[in-house]
């Protein structure tokens, strides 16, 4: 187990320190700069100010210094916003995001579980089909679409909640369900996959022959066990959430981590976009690695398989 | 086919549905009564009508015509990145498969470096270094789409290898180029039909997506993304800019995913590609 958690650690971390490379390089390569004014400057002025900043030192020098102040935890200063420091920033903008996720994280369960059993109970029926339709039809909505939606019946025809912004409770309700609906489908789909497997199983049959009603079965015997494979999605969902909620932020004029991302990779401001990456990168990279070893210790065989390779 | 029509009516009528609207795209200038860039300002914002059956937008541009037009870019995106992604991860997935030892670590080290790399970030990444226009996001899709194809292909190679059609054809001399291409890639075009099937429309949602928030496409070209953009900004008074683009972009998806799975059903029963990821 030790040995299956240590390689697990290095493979994390080698793609955390992948992504900044990456991130550190193509930004680089990428036409414009930091400091691109629409007036004419002139090269004097652009060279002092690149040498202020430290933007006239090789690349591979600057990526060596920021990866050095990053292993300790400092990000520098922001380019764009002259004096803030990016983890200041960040620590404004991530509390903001974490809210709008873990609320649709929480909408996604809330809905999505019971949706899929009820298919999977019901299956084959109306149920099961409505069930499932709302469930495809979830993951293919444009999430645009949801949004307009969203706002124009209940904040435009029925004014219950704000069209924009992230001000108190009552204008988080139309960004989470946003965001919540495509994990909530995906969650649906795969619960009732699951779901029908374990109820094919033999204790399930021993649990009917006892007599228990059906509903009794499903919520009693098969719920429990239809979870783990949703472990193994507890990955994608956090992708899904990332990726969401960079629409989202947009759609709602939230100011979270995905509109400062998409800012400042469009200004060029380096620092606060490697910074943003890095977090996105953290999370999404810790959350892989959360489902790995808590996959590899329900299911011992995935482990053994590894060790043995 | 035939069996696709009569076991798996709903998803037949998803592909013709998908094969009308491809054939609409491809002549659209013949089933269009407007270009997509004419502006006709006195019928500007204009809700559905006879003469511009879904309305006319800000400039006074026949949004009907506009979303036909804009099913070029976007059917032709989700297709040639797909394929993109298709070849490099078949090409990756089967050397790793077939060659296994090192090759195969290497290779699969790589795959899941891109696997657990953000692909949001990469894609935005890509379409800035590239512009925002058609190559950047080409390159952007295809190279966060690719690891899924190499990873299927990788495992279907690795059971077909120990085939003992495989074998003899490895005892009769056959070259090992030969033995994949010509002896097991054409007995795994099932699983890559279905999954090239889910991969499509997640590639045209990706393209909306980049586009909506604005990274994509730029004009004069337009796709289902941009479009809803530029509805995004007026629907508060004039919905039907992006109510309609968007509910077909809706209707496609749907199409794709239910042909996805009565292809599913038909030629790769076993896999479970496509729950839903």
């Amino acid at each position: 187990m030790i040995h299956y958690f240590t390689t697990r650690l290095g493979s994390a971390l080698i793609t955390l320190f992948f992504l900044a490379v990456i991130t550190f390089f193509t930004l680089r390569l990428a036409p414009g700069g930091p400091f691109d004014t629409e007036r004419a400057t002139t090269p004097e002025i652009q060279a002092s100010i690149n040498q202020q900043y430290g933007l006239d030192r090789p690349l591979i020098v600057q990526f060596a210094d920021w990866f050095a102040g990053a292993a300790k935890g400092d990000l520098k200063t922001s380019f764009q916003y002259l004096g803030r420091p990016v983890s200041e920033i960040i620590f404004g903008a991530l509390p903001n995001s974490l809210v709008l996720g873990g609320w649709a994280l929480l909408f996604a369960v809330a809905l999505g579980l019971p949706l899929g059993a009820l298919a999977a109970w019901k299956q084959n029926t109306v149920w099961d089909f409505s069930a499932m339709f709302a469930a495809v039809a979830g993951v293919c909505l444009p999430s645009y679409l949801v949004a307009s939606v969203l706002i124009l019946v209940f904040s435009m025809w029925l004014h219950w909640f704000p069209p924009a912004l992230w001000e108190g409770p009552q204008s988080y309700v139309l960004p989470v369900i946003t965001l919540g609906l495509r994990p909530m489908a995906i969650l649906a789909r795969l619960i009732r996959a699951s779901m029908i497997e374990v109820l094919r199983s033999d204790y399930i049959r021993t649990a009917r022959a006892k007599g228990l009603s059906q509903g009794s079965v499903v919520m009693k015997h098969a719920l429990k066990n239809s979870l783990i494979p949703v472990v193994t999605l507890l990955g994608p969902i956090m992708a899904n959430l990332v990726t969401g909620s960079f629409l989202v932020e947009y759609v709602f004029e939230i100011p979270g981590m995905g509109k400062h991302f998409i800012t400042s990779v469009i200004n060029r401001d380096y620092p606060l976009a490697l910074g943003v990456t890095l977090i996105y990168g953290v999370i999404l990279i810790s959350c892989n690695f959360f489902v790995d070893v808590a996959y590899g210790y329900i299911d011992p065989r995935i482990r053994v398989l590894e060790e043995g390779a | 086919m035939k069996k696709l029509f009569s076991k798996h009516p709903l998803a037949a009528c998803c592909l013709v549905y998908l094969l009308f609207i491809s054939l609409m795209a491809i002549f659209a200038p013949w089933v269009t009564p407007y270009s997509y860039e004419t502006q006709i300002i006195a019928d500007k914002l204009q809700g559905p009508s006879w003469k511009h059956w879904m309305g006319t937008d800000t400039l006074g541009r026949d949004v009907y015509s506009r979303i036909v037009y804009g099913a070029q870019m976007s059917l032709a995106v989700g297709v040639l990145t797909s394929l993109f992604a298709l070849a490099l991860g078949t090409v990756t997935g089967a050397v790793a498969g077939y060659k296994g030892g090192w090759v195969d670590q290497l290779l699969m080290r790589v795959v899941d470096l891109f696997y657990t790399f953000p692909s949001i970030l990469l894609a935005i990444l890509i379409t800035i270094v590239l512009g925002r226009g058609a190559p950047g996001i080409l390159l952007a899709l295809g190279l966060t789409a690719w690891v899924t194809q190499a990873r299927l292909v990788r495992g279907q190679v690795l059971q077909a290898k120990e085939m003992a059609y495989v074998e003899s054809a490895k005892a009769m001399g056959v070259t090992d180029f030969s033995v994949v291409w010509k002896h097991i890639l054409p007995n795994l075009w099932g699983p890559i039909i279905v999954s090239l099937t889910f991969q499509i429309p997640t590639n045209i949602m990706a393209e909306s997506f980049l586009s909506f928030i604005g990274l994509g496409l730029q004009p004069p070209f337009s796709s289902w993304g941009t479009l809803a953009n530029d509805g995004f900004r007026a629907m508060r008074a004039y919905p039907h800019l992006i109510i309609f683009p968007g509910t077909v972009l809706f209707i496609s998806m749907l199409a794709f995913n239910y042909l996805g799975d009565g292809l599913r059903d038909l030629l790769d029963p076993q896999s479970r590609v496509g729950t839903g990821i």
